[in-house]
């Protein structure tokens, strides 16, 4: 799915990256902690309520390109330049993490494992 | 190529930054991305570690034709058992640790999954060197 199918899924709105909703995604993985994200071997997109400077450069090490923030957590300017400097998306939603997976998955977007 | 960067205890805003400098000089040399996310994500875990954990300290990356040997050295207070920080699940960490996002004892074990070569050497009250190479081709 597309990360515009993914905004419009959400409710949810960009922080940082409008100019490439056109992306294609398959896989998504979740979590809060950055520990599990270092160990992930490819996906593109994170759905995580961290919200901080960590998680966007937990980020760029693990070469995920796309961050959903949920719960409401909206990135800092600090965090969005960082983003800003390493190519990524930012996407801000409304809904608990539950809800914000729940929703993806319905809508065809595959779990890393 | 020789690069220095010092790391400060609990400073989590500059966390990665060394990392991160180094993963932009790989990319400019055009080492292949699968080997830079193995470098920076071991680097990366090694980094916070000497921030989360430690007082701080260095880290030392040397970058040749082939390899990158990558030393962090911090300044204690060291790891009294170093076998059972290097199991999955093990961390001594500390709440505000939790709280950005690490501390899961993960650190050690991913290190060792994503380098060629790790040696983990500690002196309780003095500190703890991790040393890391990690070969190009």
């Amino acid at each position: 799915m597309t990360l515009k199918e993914i905004v419009d899924t959400l409710g949810a709105t960009v922080a940082l990256g409008q100019e490439r909703l056109d992306m294609e995604v398959e896989h998504a993985f979740a979590s809060d902690l950055m520990s599990d994200v270092l160990t992930l071997k490819d996906t593109p997109v994170l759905v995580t309520g961290l919200c901080n400077v960590q998680t966007i450069r937990t980020c760029d090490m693990a070469t995920l390109d796309v961050i959903i923030f949920v719960r409401g957590k909206k990135p800092t300017d600090d965090m969005v330049e960082l983003a800003e400097e390493n190519d990524m998306v930012l996407i801000c939603c409304p809904y608990s993490m539950f809800k914000a997976c729940g929703l993806l998955y319905q809508a065809g977007l595959k779990p890393l494992y | 190529m020789h690069q220095e960067y010092t790391v400060v205890e609990g400073d989590f805003v500059n966390a990665g930054k060394a990392s991160s400098s180094v993963k932009k000089t790989l990319k400019q040399l055009n080492v292949n991305p699968q080997v830079i996310k193995r470098v920076v994500v071991a680097l990366y875990e090694a980094e916070v570690n000497a921030i989360a954990h430690a007082y701080g300290g260095t880290v030392s990356v040397d970058i040749d034709a082939d390899k990158i040997r990558m030393v962090v050295a911090d300044k204690g207070p060291g790891i009294p058992d170093i076998a059972w920080a290097m199991e999955e699940g093990h961390s001594t960490a500390r709440p505000e640790v939790r709280d950005m996002g690490f501390g899961a004892g993960m650190g050690l074990p991913n290190m060792q999954k994503n380098v060629d070569h790790l040696n983990v050497t500690s002196e309780v009250g003095v500190g703890t060197t991790v040393e890391m190479e990690v070969k190009f081709v």
